[in-house]
């Protein structure tokens, strides 16, 4: 066990490492980037020139390369150039870490609540009105792009509803104390209720939207291990011993049934992240995804490269936390992941 | 009241900005020697109440306005200003670099070490309430670039308390010091209170001791929304009470819905560049007549353009000094470009034409729309195109200035109301983005347009630029202008009291929520 | 490792199954059970209809897609766009081009990216997952590493950032972005599916009988990796499809837009969505269609080739 996770994690540091090498290469040998995006149309080509030079930007990869690393090893990854000019690269990273990490949670979780209930109800009555209903809902979950989804939510529920708000994390100008970084959660320990309530109602709607895909397939494995549960020998066991329906239902199937949901719930967190860049887009929600996506749109390398690197460092935590804990609850699988 | 912006601002301290975003924060916050009056972009008393000049041009007195103090309590005199400017010219080290100081580089040149020659002479405080500024050669543009945002007054008490020029190079690109994150000081009729970053908020409040009315708001919060349809539906949503730059597509829309749509007097102008260098086709002039028949200027502004846009017949529009209507006009005449085209021996001529993506500006509020339209005219005389597509800084501008585009869409924002602010940024270099260098006439055009800037008679002065557009337009054609286009600003039926700007820095110092 | 591989590995097994299947052949068994399958056959005449349409748009669409003949009634500062009239049913787009023209003909590059996106894929996938499972040994270690690190971003996340990173973006840059994404996902499938039928009775009666290893990692095992390769070619056309809409969502679709495609029509029409709203429903239903009838196509065939399935 010990020997399997600790495999993993420097197979994270390895992910990790080939990635910021490969795409600080590509990212330096594109044109554009700190050098446009900090000089604009204003710029000509001789304080282009210039700033390259000042900026180390011609000088060869592999000792930008170098500076890079050395630099990174102190925790400097850079400063922005595009998404918050000026500020570190960490520092954008760690301030909207949280607003994605609260987005995320509540989309699993409404993903959770919904998905979960209703597919073991579609798979009690399997073939019934509630099940067909439910499997066209989650097929076309999947087929429904993201963005549009959001798009539809907000013009309906916030512009002509008016019942949400339409964009960002908290309405400007409330009276917030910060401490954790988490505005539910520090609206909590400071007691500014009115501040955390505000927070969660600008999280809603892009929770909704960014739930869709896991909704789906958190939902389809539940009907299907449900399924799969129920036709097991020890389920038709103790129903000929004469147990009734809901002593099964609580004491077998449903954890039984629990233990690939649970692979799935945490593989679907960290496919969120992905899920974020076009909701938080919408929903101009200051998160990582929205980070990237204005990164992209500028060409701000530093913030790139760092937020690129941090996602897929926390969809392998993810998976490998998910993976260990899957592990220790089924003792099967642990020669299965040494074996591999 | 809350207002939408498009990005959080990059930082507090307007010497080192060239962001919009910071400007409409510091235009709050700070006040400069010359201001220009509201709705316009002509130059008026600021913090000096009014000023004069020696002869030659190179001494400029400015009697400053008395009991003003900065937010921290000290008091605003000469000292502060020659402080000021003092510290603008001995910016060093990382300061000097473009990407910080790229509005005193624009217009004041180099700094005390002498590297490269300065405007920027002295500054003497010869009493309490009157500056002294030398510059070293007389120019059209001073004192008018005072008026700049980056040139505002900011404390001297406070700029030395929080370590003000203390830039760096970090990596790609810069840091800044504590008093430009969170302790900007200046004379403005807000304060500055905080800036939530996690949030993307800043929030001002009143500053209750401002020499002159007082801002009617006690807060004004500025919030970073990034998508364009994310502000309008903030609006919609009563989220906020306005925000900047509307897309054109929308006007109609906000009008119907009862929000206010106020329009600034377009003050910007968008050309089709030529560039010179690599293509010896268009060094024909004929050739470059003939893409200006080509282009039908007036169904661009008519589909593609919001309400006010105009064509454009100078490089400049028609509030700037010097603008004629006594101009080659090209009005749209595809027969005549074909002929014009069929004369140069270029019937079949091939030209690599850029246009940007991922980027709207106020006076390109859809390039890929305005590109299509274009390229429909283009193609129709029978020119080839070689498109090429490019993200704005992903390599647009990068090829556009190393020459890499024959034909390029591009633009300028006015900063002041000087011809120099325009046409001296396009041409008066000989290794611009025109590559005029190549033209035989190109290092004319150069010193036409540097004479003329040097001019210190006002009625001569303005026979040159008139001379200038006319030859810039028959002769040289180094680019062919399209449109002006008015950006706009829009506010909830509530807000009172705002003045477009065409500069679009508005002081919301008179706005109230009704 | 992670869960996403499982998946992948749980699919790659069925082939397996089916090889040491005596006298059944896969399409056979599999059609028996799909033939009388609905929701195979709304999935099939979605996608039937859908190739059909490609094929025959520019024959059927009423005008050229690329010409702006509306352009006159456009009018930016109104927010006025070419409303329904003769001749022009859905009335016209941003600059005025037919938009019903612009539907129809979409379907080919919508097409295009998806089949394109997955024949990348496919073949990227193949010639990994191929060299990884036929060699065995160090390759297969490097590739499968490879492979691992690819999986261990989010899919579209990976997409989206080689979308960003071409200087030049256009339709095949997208289509590249998008198939990128798929061929870990491909290879990882073939070299499970080899995996499971190294030591499978037919292999193993092929290896005694002296046929050459070239020849069974041609002859038998690729043919038997078919069907799980069709099941997930078919899922990822349409996940190919929808991540190109949300790369041309975020601004990193084909910059040229005289060949209309739906998720870049969807992907401009953003800003107008609250006035124009046919812009963006229109090609985003179509997308959705689309999409729906590749997974149900994929998902009914994954339950055919399914030994324990239900249905």
């Amino acid at each position: 066990m010990l020997r399997y996770t600790v495999r993993r994690l420097l197979q994270l540091v390895i992910v990790v490492g080939v990635l910021s090498l490969l795409l600080f290469a590509w990212l330096r040998s594109l044109p554009g980037g700190p050098v446009s995006a900090l000089l604009g149309e204003r710029a000509t080509a001789a304080t282009r020139a210039r700033l390259t030079e000042e900026l180390g930007l011609d000088q060869p990869i592999y000792v930008q390369y170098w500076k890079f690393l050395t630099r990174a090893a102190s925790g400097d990854f850079g400063v922005s150039t595009g998404v918050q000019p000026g500020d570190s690269a960490m520092e954008i990273f760690l301030q909207r870490f949280p607003a994605t990490l609260e987005l995320s949670f509540l989309a699993i979780v409404i993903a959770i609540a919904v998905g979960i209930p209703l597919g073991y109800l579609a798979a009690r009555r399997r073939g019934g009105l509630l099940d067909n209903m439910s499997i066209v809902g989650s097929l076309i979950g999947v087929a429904v792009p993201v963005f549009f989804f959001a798009f539809v939510l907000k013009q309906v529920f916030a512009v002509d509803l008016g019942w949400f708000p339409t964009a960002g994390r908290q309405t400007g100008g409330i009276d917030a104390t910060r401490v954790t970084g988490f505005f539910i959660l520090d609206g909590i320990i400071t007691q500014e209720w009115d501040a955390a309530w505000d927070a969660i109602v600008h999280l809603i709607l892009p929770a909704i939207a960014l739930s869709s895909i896991p909704f789906s397939v958190i939902f389809r494995i539940t009907r299907a291990s449900v399924l799969d549960v129920l036709d097991e020998d020890f389920v038709r066991t103790a129903e000929s011993k004469g147990l009734t329906t809901p002593v099964i239902r609580r004491r077998h199937v449903l954890r039984n049934a629990m233990l690939p949901v649970v692979t799935t719930i945490g593989l679907q967190t960290g496919a969120l992240l992905a899920g974020a860049v076009l909701t938080e887009k919408v929903f101009a929600f200051p998160g990582i995804g929205q980070a990237l996506a204005i990164g992209f749109e500028r060409r701000d390398y530093p913030v790139l490269l760092l937020l690129i690197i941090c996602a897929a460092g926390v969809f392998v935590l993810v998976n490998l936390l998910v993976d260990v804990s899957y592990a220790l609850i089924d003792p099967r699988i642990r020669t299965m992941g040494g074996a591999r | 009241m809350t207002f939408a912006t498009e990005g959080a601002p990059k930082l507090f301290d307007p010497f080192f900005a060239t962001d919009g975003a910071t400007f409409r924060t510091s235009q709050q916050i700070f006040e400069g020697l010359i201001e220009f009056k509201p709705g316009t972009a002509d130059a008026e008393g600021g913090l000096a109440e009014k000023w004069s000049s020696s002869d030659d041009g190179l001494t400029w007195t400015f009697n400053l306005r008395k009991g003003v103090k900065f937010h921290d309590g000290t008091e605003f005199n000469a000292e502060a200003v020659c402080f000021n400017f003092d510290r603008w010219y001995n910016s060093k080290g990382a300061a000097q670099s473009p990407a910080v100081t790229g509005y005193w580089q624009d217009n004041f040149g180099g700094f005390s070490d002498g590297a490269s020659p300065s405007l920027y002479a002295s500054c003497t405080a010869t009493d309490a309430s009157t500056a002294e500024v030398k510059i070293t050669r007389y120019t059209s543009k001073f004192p008018d670039i005072l008026g700049l945002p980056s040139f505002a007054m900011q404390s001297p008490t406070a700029l030395k308390q929080y370590d003000a020029d203390n830039v760096q190079a970090a990596g790609d690109s810069f840091t800044y010091p504590a008093y430009a994150n969170e302790h900007p000081t200046g004379t403005g009729p807000f304060k500055f209170s905080k800036y939530d970053e996690a949030n993307g908020t800043v929030e001002l409040v009143r500053n209750e001791d401002y020499w002159g009315d007082k801002a009617k708001l006690d807060k004004l919060i500025l919030r970073a929304v990034p998508d364009e349809t994310a502000r309008k539906q903030a609006l919609q949503s009563g989220d906020v009470q306005g925000y900047d730059l509307p897309s054109p597509a929308d006007w109609q829309g906000l009008k119907d819905d009862g929000y206010q749509l106020l329009v600034r007097p377009a003050f910007n102008v968008f050309y089709v560049g030529i560039n010179q260098k690599n293509n010896p086709a268009l060094r024909d002039l004929k050739v470059r007549q003939a893409i200006a028949y080509a282009i039908d200027r007036e169904g661009l502004v008519k589909q593609q353009l919001p309400e006010g846009a105009k064509v454009a017949e100078n490089f400049y529009p028609d509030t700037v000094f010097g603008w004629t209507d006594d101009v080659e006009k090209y009005n749209y005449d595809p027969d005549k470009a074909k002929s014009l085209l069929a004369e140069a021996g270029q019937s079949a001529l091939t030209v690599n034409f850029y246009w940007p993506t991922e980027v709207t500006r106020p006076y390109m509020p859809n390039p890929q729309d305005m590109f299509g339209f274009i390229r429909g005219n283009l193609e129709a005389v029978g020119v080839t195109l070689n498109v090429v597509s490019k993200p704005w800084n992903g390599g647009y501008l990068e090829d556009v200035d190393s020459g890499l585009a024959d034909l390029f869409l591009l633009g300028w924002n006015g900063d002041y109301n000087t011809p120099d602010n325009f046409i001296g940024n396009f041409f008066s270099a000989t290794d611009n983005r025109f590559g005029t260098g190549a033209a035989t006439w190109g290092q004319t055009l150069s010193d036409e347009i540097k004479a003329a800037d040097s001019e210190p008679d006002d009625a001569k002065r303005k026979g040159m630029y008139e001379d200038l557009n006319k030859k810039l337009k028959a002769e040289y054609l180094p680019a062919i202008p399209i449109s002006h286009s008015p950006p706009a600003i829009v506010v909830a039926e509530n807000v009172q009291g705002l003045v477009p700007s065409p500069l679009t820095d508005e002081r919301f110092d008179t706005v109230s929520l009704g | 490792m992670s869960t996403r591989t499982e998946k992948i590995d749980a699919l790659a097994k069925k082939a397996g199954h089916i090889g040491d299947d005596p006298g059944v052949s896969l399409t056979a068994a599999a059609w028996r059970r799909l033939r009388r399958n609905p929701v195979f056959l709304t999935g099939g005449v979605i996608v039937m209809a859908f190739v059909v349409l490609a094929i025959l748009s520019p024959f059927i669409a009423p005008h050229d897609p690329a010409v702006p003949m509306l352009g006159d009634q456009v009018i930016k500062a109104r927010n006025q766009i070419p409303p329904s009239q003769p001749g022009h049913p859905l009335g016209g787009d941003q600059v005025g081009r037919d938009l019903l023209s612009r539907l129809l003909v979409g379907s080919q590059q919508t097409l295009l990216v998806g089949v394109l996106a997955t024949l990348i894929g496919l073949t990227g996938g193949l010639v990994l997952g191929t060299l990884a499972g036929a060699l065995g040994g160090w390759v297969d270690t490097v590739v499968m590493r490879a492979v691992d690190i690819m999986l261990s971003i989010p899919g579209l996340l990976l997409a989206v950032s080689i979308g960003a990173l071409f200087a030049r973006p256009n339709i095949y840059t997208l289509i590249v972005a998008v198939a990128t994404v798929q061929i870990p996902v491909f290879a990882r499938l073939l070299r499970g599916t080899m995996l499971a039928q190294r030591h499978s009775d037919h292999v193993l009666a092929a290896r005694a009988l002296g046929v050459k290893p070239r020849a069974i990692v041609f002859r038998h095992m690729l043919p038997n990796s078919l069907g799980p390769v069709i099941v997930q070619s078919t899922l990822v056309l349409a996940i190919s499809i929808i991540e190109a809409a949300g790369l041309s969502f975020l601004g990193l679709g084909n910059p040229d837009d005289r060949t209309p495609e739906w998720g870049q029509m969807l992907g401009t029409a953003q800003n107008v969505i609250d006035s124009h709203p046919q812009l963006a429903f229109w090609p985003a239903g179509c997308i959705i269609v689309v999409a729906l009838g590749f997974t149900l196509m994929g998902e009914s065939l994954r339950e055919a080739l399914d030994p324990k399935s239900r249905r």
